[in-house]
């Protein structure tokens, strides 16, 4: 079953004919996803990649019933991209673009708080479930298709726990990058409940950094509601405070969103935290019992 | 991006925000001259000389002086002017002072007390939505307050469909205690500051103190402004009012460069692709018994003209003792990043700290055999722990 996306989602791509989309939508092909056309205003009419092209995500949505979105627009329009998928009903909007002001995020929060659907990112790596489909732009052949949920703030950081969850023998039922800004669509904790209740997820990784209260809610979450094994990690105990580490979000601000807070909430609501990033994959194998 | 105070206030009296009324000066003479024009404008006779510095507290380091005549305004610009500034936000060393702001003087007596109160705007990241967060207990540390008496702290959230509305200022003003005229002047001020703030993109207001006057107009005695920086596009003229000579000069170049770099106080540098594995790497380093001397995300075309640069900054650091190259190859390539290394490598000539490359993801196995094959004093390694055990080996 998995979540968000699968190997019946169609998807289409927001930027579709812009080198980023071009690039990606060709790598995502090439894993399997159904990919059935994308949008680029003006295009309409076109065929890239073997695809149709669309002037708005509605004709897009009639034409090929279209019910996942990935969107490569650049930072100016992407607030715009991700209300047009909204509106023209997709369900599952995935947004790559990096650097959209937050003013455009905090408008595009409000619109979607009435609308059936669900956005991750944006500036994450994207959605994937093995076997069925990549909604993002992860490396595929990190990936093996099995019963590991992965939610994570960082784009390589989700590669190297993809990575150590297939080293160590087990796979990956979806891989979720929920993207580091200060305002993004899915929530750490909603990302874990989505894989908490998945009958096809047996364990979860949960890869979290300084800056944000996301990662205390999604651990107390867990406390009341968790039914399966999960293995935290926070990076950025070493970064100093009052510097922003790369994400607009990672910044450590007050004494509650420290790495060493966090991990000491995630501890106390039974999830088995890591120090090291190296130890991932072990640490999932032992928990679900796996040999490595 | 952060803004001095008399650029912060220039933008906010361009939305209708009452300000504190100043004129910057770079030198002693263009100091008396803006005294001057002041007076001639505000009727002012006391000036408020005040350093213009990226940093909070500059009253506590000696940066914001009253001068009672225009001689005052001289011999106090003339101290202030090129010394280097502490204050509780600054480093040991302080910061470089290269312009004042003279000021007109608004704690001048009258019919009322006056009173400092405290407010800013930015978002609440539970909510996703921007709000107003302000205090009775102005022109003191708001970390302080919020400890001691959190309930003097009050929050107004603004909803983004409507914005700012009528009742939230009218409340804002009832909650700060005042009345009559102030009142009035309060929600005027509420109002256009938060105009201000959605329209320029703002990711921060922090106005400390708001000053009730003796006469009861409400203005902004300071102002901390802080842009997003992914808004800037929207705006072109603000971008223009960087001042770069307040960031380390470092972070500059190697921004400048593509590389997302901060400097730090450890011995082993670090060059890491993605924010997150650059943090995790630093944690690695901690945990391998030395320190992190920087974050260096290089971004995701580590190409060698990158990969160089990045060596190159890192090196100029002589406490560092030793580099780890961390790259998770999913998009890049990891053969391109290692002939990346090896060129910038030999390019560089006189490396003589050992350097740990760890690279993982598309053509790891390739890449490892072409460092390990360059005749470099440079470790290898796939596994993370593997590179982590290197660190210990090495620090």
């Amino acid at each position: 079953m998995s979540v968000l996306v699968n190997k019946d989602s169609k998807v289409i791509v927001q930027g579709f004919t812009g080198s980023e989309g071009t690039f990606h939508a060709g790598q995502m092909i090439e894993a399997g996803t159904n990919v059935v056309g994308g949008v680029t205003p003006g295009k309409g009419g076109q065929q890239h990649l073997e695809r149709p092209v669309f002037n708005t995500v509605s004709d897009a949505v009639k034409e090929t019933g279209a019910d996942v979105s990935i969107i490569f627009v650049p930072p100016a329009f992407a607030a715009d991209a991700i209300m047009e998928a909204a509106e023209a009903g997709i369900k599952v909007i995935v947004t790559i673009t990096e650097g959209i002001p937050v003013n455009d995020m905090v408008k595009v929060k409000e619109y979607l708080s009435d609308k059936d659907c669900v956005m991750v990112g944006p500036n994450c790596p994207g959605v994937m479930t093995p076997g069925g489909a990549k909604v993002g732009i992860m490396p595929a052949f990190i990936f093996n298709p099995g019963r590991i949920g992965i939610v994570s703030k960082s784009g390589t950081l989700t590669y190297e726990a993809v990575d150590q969850i297939t080293k160590a023998g087990m796979g990956q039922s979806t891989a979720i990058g929920i993207g580091g800004d200060p305002i993004i669509g899915t929530s750490m904790k909603e990302a874990v409940e989505m894989l908490m209740n998945d009958p096809e997820t047996d364990g979860i990784v949960m890869i979290g950094e300084i800056g944000g209260q996301m990662e205390a809610n999604a651990a107390r979450w867990i406390k009341e509601n968790g039914t399966k094994p999960v293995v935290g990690f926070i990076a950025g105990e070493t970064a100093p405070k009052g510097r922003t580490m790369g994400h607009a979000g990672a910044i450590v601000g007050g004494s509650e969103d420290t790495a060493q807070a966090k991990k000491a909430i995630m501890k106390e609501c039974g999830i088995n935290v890591v120090d090291s990033p190296a130890q991932i994959g072990e640490t999932m194998a032992q928990l679900v019992g796996v040999k490595a | 991006m952060n803004l001095h105070e008399f650029q912060g206030k220039d933008i906010l009296a361009s939305y209708g925000v009452n300000v504190q009324k100043g004129i910057v000066a770079t030198t002693a003479d263009e100091a008396v001259e803006a005294a001057k024009k002041l007076n001639a404008e505000t009727g002012t006779e006391w000036y408020v000389v005040k350093a213009q510095i990226h940093a909070g507290g500059r009253g506590k380091g000696g940066g914001v002086k009253l001068a009672k005549s225009l001689d005052e305004v001289r011999s106090i610009s003339e101290e202030i002017l090129g010394m280097m500034l502490v204050t509780p936000q600054t480093s040991k060393e302080g910061k470089k002072v290269h312009q004042v702001m003279i000021a007109e003087d608004v704690y001048y007596p009258g019919e009322s007390e006056t009173s400092e109160i405290y407010m800013s705007v930015l978002l609440n990241r539970e909510t996703g939505r921007n709000m107003i967060m302000y205090s009775t207990e102005g022109g003191m540390d708001i970390e302080t307050v919020a400890e001691e008496t959190p309930d003097r702290i009050f929050t107004e959230e603004i909803d983004p469909k409507v914005g700012l509305q009528g009742f939230q200022a009218r409340k804002i003003a009832f909650n700060l205690g005042l009345s009559g005229k102030a009142f009035k002047e309060m929600t005027k001020f509420v109002s256009s500051l938060y105009n201000a703030y959605e329209g320029i993109d703002a990711s921060l207001f922090e106005i400390n103190p708001v000053l009730k006057t003796s006469d009861d107009k409400i203005l902004a005695v300071d102002a901390k402004v802080t842009l997003d920086d992914n808004g800037l596009f929207r705006h072109k003229d603000y971008a223009a009012l960087r001042d770069k000579r307040e960031e380390d000069p470092t972070d500059v170049e190697a921004g400048e460069a593509g590389l997302n770099f901060v400097n730090l106080d450890g011995n082993v540098g670090c060059m890491v692709n993605g924010a997150g594995l650059a943090m995790a790497t630093m944690d690695i380093i901690k945990m391998a018994g030395g320190n992190p001397a920087n974050f260096l995300d290089v971004g995701g075309t580590a190409d060698a003209a990158r990969v160089e640069k990045a060596f190159r900054i890192i090196l100029r650091d002589d406490k560092v003792q030793a580099i780890l190259v961390n790259i998770f190859g999913g998009i890049v390539r990891c053969d391109r990043v290692a002939q990346g290394i090896i060129d910038a490598y030999k390019n560089i000539e006189d490396i003589n700290i050992p350097i740990i490359v760890r690279l993982q993801g598309t053509n790891a196995v390739e890449a490892k055999k072409m460092i390990d094959e360059s005749g470099l004093k440079v470790h290898s390694a796939i596994a993370l722990q593997e590179a982590a055990d290197k660190v210990k080996e090495l620090v």
